[in-house]
Formats: C-alpha cells, sequence, structure tokens
C-alpha cells in the first residue's frame, strides 16, 4: 500500500493554484516551521465571490495537496461557502489521509480561515452578523 | 510518475540489497540442511556443524572467541541484551550510572530510558555540532557508580565515527564495561574488539549485504549477559529460540566479504561521497551534517534552508532516487530527528533533512544524477515555500549562511 493516495499524490506533484496574490484581498499565513508545515493562502475577493486563489506551502507531501485541494474546493465559491469549508471536505476530496498527517487537513482549513478574517479585518463592512 | 525506469538506491544506512554470496550462502539451509542445530539426527548435526563454523567465522572477523558470540534478531536486540545485561551486573554492586551519547540509535536510547525509569542515572554527551565526542569526555563523565559506557561506533543519520579505541582504553583503565553499537561500522570500518578494548559490540547483518533478521551480540568472556528471551538452552542459554541458521549463513558470508573488502571500498566510496558532498554544498544555503571526514564512506546528510524533507523525499522518488530524512514527517512525529537535534540543528532547518547513504554498486553516473536531481527538487520546492520568501526578501534571516 502506498503512504499516499492518488488523489494526493496528485495534488502534490501538480499543486493547483500554487503562487501569490500580489495585490490580495486577504491572506492568511498558519503553522510554524518548527513542526514543519507553513501554509500562506491569498485571496482575491470580487463581490463576495472567491476569484482567485493562491497558496505557498512549506511541509510535507500531505502539506501540499491538502493546501491545493483546499484552495480548488473555495476557488469561484461564495465566501460564505469558503468559510464553512472543513477539513474534512478536505480529507475526503484527497481520498483520504492517513492518521497522522490529519493535522495537515486541519492547518489547510485554518489557512482559508485566516485568510478570510484578514479580509474581514481590512472590510469590515463584509463581516457577516454573527 | 518517474521519468524512465531509472533506480537509484541511496539509502543503505536503512537496508542493503543482498549480496549474491549471501543469497547463496543462505539456500542449502532452506531446504537441504534444514535440521533443527539441537536436534540429534544427522541433518540436525549439520546444522548444528554449521552453525559452529559460521560463528568461528563471525568471531575472527571481529578478533574475538567464538563462545564470546551470540547469535540474535538484530541489533535492536543485541544493543538491548548488552546495555540490559551491563546494568544487571552493575546494580548488583550498586553502580547504577550509564554514560551513553546524545545521539545513539533509538535501541539503544529507549533502552536506556526504561532503565531510567528502574532508577538508573543516565548522562548523554553532547556530541558537539561536528557530532563526534573525545575519550577525554568520556573520562570526565565515568563515576565510582558508573556501570557502562554505550556509544555508537558511527551514527546512523550523520555517519559520524567516533574515537571507539580510545573509549574503550578509557574505560578499560577505569573499570567500566563498554559497549558499542557497531551496526553501521560492521563491514565498512576495520574492526578488532580486542584491540580496541571492547567488552560488547552489536551487529546487523542486513547493513552490509547479509539478510534481514539477523545480528550478534559480542560480549567478553566473564561478562555474564542477562536473558532478553527465555526458553531453550540455546546460544550457551542466554538466548533461547531455534536458531536462524539461514539468516545465520547468510549474514556470515555477507560479512567475510565486506571485511575483506573493506579498503577497496572505502576507496571507492570515499571518492564518490566527496563528489557528492561537493555537488551538494553549491546548493545555497545547504549545510553537511557531522564532520566531513572522520564519517562512514557511503554517508552523505545535508540540510538545506526554507523546505521540507518528506516533500524532497517523494520528489526524488518520482525521480527514482530511494533516500530518506530526518524530517517529523517521515518519523511520524512532530519532532525532527534527534540526532538533528543534538548536533545543534534548529527545528526549522533539521526538517529540510536529507541522507543519502551510499554502497559500492553506485556509479559515479549516479552521483551526477543524484546531485542534478537534489538540486531541481530543492529549487522547486523552494519555489513554493512562504519561507524561503521571507528569506530571500529578509523579512527573516537566514539560518544556514
Amino acid at each position: 500500500m502506498a503512504l499516499y493516495s492518488e488523489k494526493v499524490m496528485d495534488h502534490f506533484r501538480n499543486p493547483r493554484n500554487i503562487g501569490v496574490i500580489e495585490d490580495a484581498d486577504g491572506i492568511g499565513e498558519v503553522g510554524n516551521a518548527k513542526c514543519g508545515d507553513i501554509m500562506k493562502i491569498y485571496l482575491k475577493i470580487e463581490n463576495d465571490i472567491i476569484a482567485d486563489v493562491k497558496f505557498e506551502t512549506f511541509g510535507c507531501g500531505s502539506a501540499i495537496a491538502s493546501s491545493s485541494m483546499a484552495t480548488e474546493l473555495i476557488k469561484g465559491k461564495p465566501v460564505a461557502e469558503a468559510l464553512k469549508l472543513t477539513n474534512k471536505a478536505v480529507v475526503e476530496a484527497l481520498d483520504g489521509l492517513p492518521d497522522y498527517k490529519m493535522h495537515c487537513s486541519v492547518l489547510a482549513e485554518e489557512a482559508i480561515r485566516s485568510a478570510l478574517d484578514d479580509y474581514y479585518q481590512k472590510n469590515p463592512e463584509k463581516k457577516p452578523e454573527q | 510518475m518517474q521519468t524512465d525506469n531509472r533506480q537509484i538506491y541511496v539509502d543503505n544506512a536503512a537496508t542493503t540489497k543482498m549480496s549474491r554470496t549471501a543469497i547463496d550462502a543462505m539456500l542449502p539451509y532452506m531446504d537441504k540442511i534444514y535440521g533443527n542445530p539441537s536436534s540429534l539426527h544427522s541433518v540436525g548435526q549439520r546444522a548444528n556443524e554449521a552453525l559452529a563454523g559460521a560463528r568461528e567465522r563471525v568471531a575472527k572477523l571481529l578478533g574475538c572467541e567464538p563462545r564470546e558470540i551470540t547469535f540474535t534478531s538484530g541489533g535492536s536486540e543485541a544493543d538491548n541484551q548488552a546495555i540490559v545485561s551491563a546494568a544487571r551486573l552493575g546494580a548488583r554492586k550498586g553502580k547504577k550510572h550509564i554514560i551513553s551519547t546524545a545521539f545513539e540509535h533509538h535501541a539503544v536510547l529507549h533502552t536506556l530510558d526504561a532503565l531510567k525509569k528502574e532508577g538508573f542515572e543516565i548522562t548523554l554527551l553532547d556530541v558537539h555540532e561536528w557530532g563526534i565526542i573525545t575519550a577525554e569526555e568520556v573520562a570526565a563523565a565515568i563515576r565510582p557508580d558508573t556501570c557502562l559506557v554505550t556509544v555508537v561506533y558511527a551514527n546512523n543519520e550523520i555517519g559520524t565515527i567516533q574515537p571507539i579505541a580510545e573509549i574503550g582504553a578509557v574505560c578499560k583503565e577505569k573499570g567500566v564495561l563498554f559497549h558499542t553499537d557497531a551496526v553501521q561500522a560492521v563491514g565498512h570500518l576495520h574492526i578488532n574488539v580486542k584491540e580496541q578494548n571492547i567488552d560488547m559490540l552489536s551487529l546487523s547483518a542486513h547493513k552490509f549485504h547479509g539478510p534481514k533478521g539477523v545480528g550478534v551480540l559480542y560480549a567478553r568472556k566473564g561478562i555474564a549477559l542477562t536473558n532478553i528471551i527465555y526458553g531453550g538452552a540455546q546460544e550457551r542459554g542466554k538466548r533461547a529460540g531455534t536458531e536462524n541458521i539461514p539468516g545465520i549463513m547468510g549474514m556470515t558470508a555477507a560479512m567475510e566479504e565486506a571485511c575483506a573488502n573493506i579498503d577497496a571500498n572505502a576507496e571507492k566510496l570515499i571518492y564518490l561521497r566527496d563528489k557528492l558532498i561537493a555537488g551538494l554544498s553549491a546548493i545555497p544555503h545547504s549545510i553537511l551534517n557531522g564532520d566531513a571526514k572522520s564519517r562512514l564512506p557511503g554517508n552523505v546528510n545535508f540540510c538545506f534552508e526554507g523546505i521540507e524533507g518528506e516533500s524532497l523525499l517523494l520528489l526524488l522518488d518520482d525521480k527514482g532516487i530511494c533516500a530518506s530524512s530526518g524530517s517529523a514527517c517521515t518519523s511520524g512525529s512532530l519532532d525532527p530527528s534527534h540526532v538533528l537535534l543534538a548536533i545543534g540543528r534548529v527545528h526549522d532547518i533539521a526538517h529540510g533533512s536529507l541522507r543519502l547513504s551510499l554502497c559500492e554498486e553506485n556509479t559515479e553516473e549516479e552521483i551526477d544524477y543524484v546531485i542534478k536531481s537534489v538540486e531541481e527538487v530543492v529549487t522547486y520546492l523552494r519555489s513554493i515555500s512562504p519561507i524561503w520568501r521571507d528569506l530571500v526578501t529578509g523579512k527573516k534571516q537566514f539560518i544556514i549562511k
């Protein structure tokens, strides 16, 4: 049995949405180098839609694949939907992750959340009623 | 996803390909001389003769007596038994202090952890940035209640070779038992337990082209071993279980072959190793782990700033290169290799490590390909790394200059 599913390896080898958005509306960075995983997400938001998303990741195969998949899952979606992205959805879309790699998917969820928080901080009027 | 069918195996510190000599030496003991050495009939007795012969041959290679050889299931068992035996002997005299190093194999460190819970006091010597301790440091750490010094002969990750004969001399002078985990050294370095004053030594067959699941504990005559496995009277009653005759025969043949070729192999390997070190050193912000000269002929270990080891390994595997890393992700824990931490590499750097361990079958052309591939993969991973971006834009300071 291989360490990772074909989906994970595909997203690891050919990560989608890799890169930087220079004039991003929201940027989120989570994780730390000490633990060996850092994810950075850049969002471009237009009319409450995730018009574009890019990421950079320092980390293992599943960290790179998780960030790639997470960006795919929110790209072109309404912000309200992106806010609801869970690590479970990322794991399912990747056809599973080994147990000890689950934290990578959690990190991806947190990275998206953190980028959206940054967007709301910059655009408080957009923040939905709690 | 491999670009061609090339496979370059540079993970020989993990395990080696069995040599044809070793395989051929094993085969007759699977379907012809398959008897139990404890049986009285002729098939059993022929196996028993083979066992005795193997014991003599292994003893000769280590420079000891056949009765000082105990066959085990491998290096971990030998390490466990050596340390526990010394601890029991020490405890009887009220001596419950053990000296070791911070970068031992887990077979040693975890055995020491278990003894610590029993009330033993453990001193782990600092191994310095270059990964080598001195006999003087051992001498200074020895106390009246020290019962054992256990030091790895050559480190399994960074390959640094310890001054074993000097440490042996110090231990002999102070009357303290000396064990060395020589799993990475046997078959690669010249060893003579008597000349080097080694009281106990562990080795494992699969590190020198022998089979997996078999090893040796050498224990100097007069050192009473404590059983780890109870049962029958095999191995002078010190290690129960029907002897793994095919494994022992394969190990013995592999060990003879490796020991006969130590100098020729070392000459070739050191050339390839140093070429590889020079090639990888040219990658910016990379650093060799461990002393450049006093290291195993086939060991290369680097840290590359701004990247993580597991993704490096996976992409190298795609290029047909089998290597290993000390990153946390390859160990299943959050901490990177204790060996890299012991030589002072900070977590951020230790995660980006790569170990390439060569064998005499590797070619210069393969080394060139490995250098080119590592450079490509490191460059790519840096290009998608947020840490690397922070480093090159000056938001963070480089740790490796």
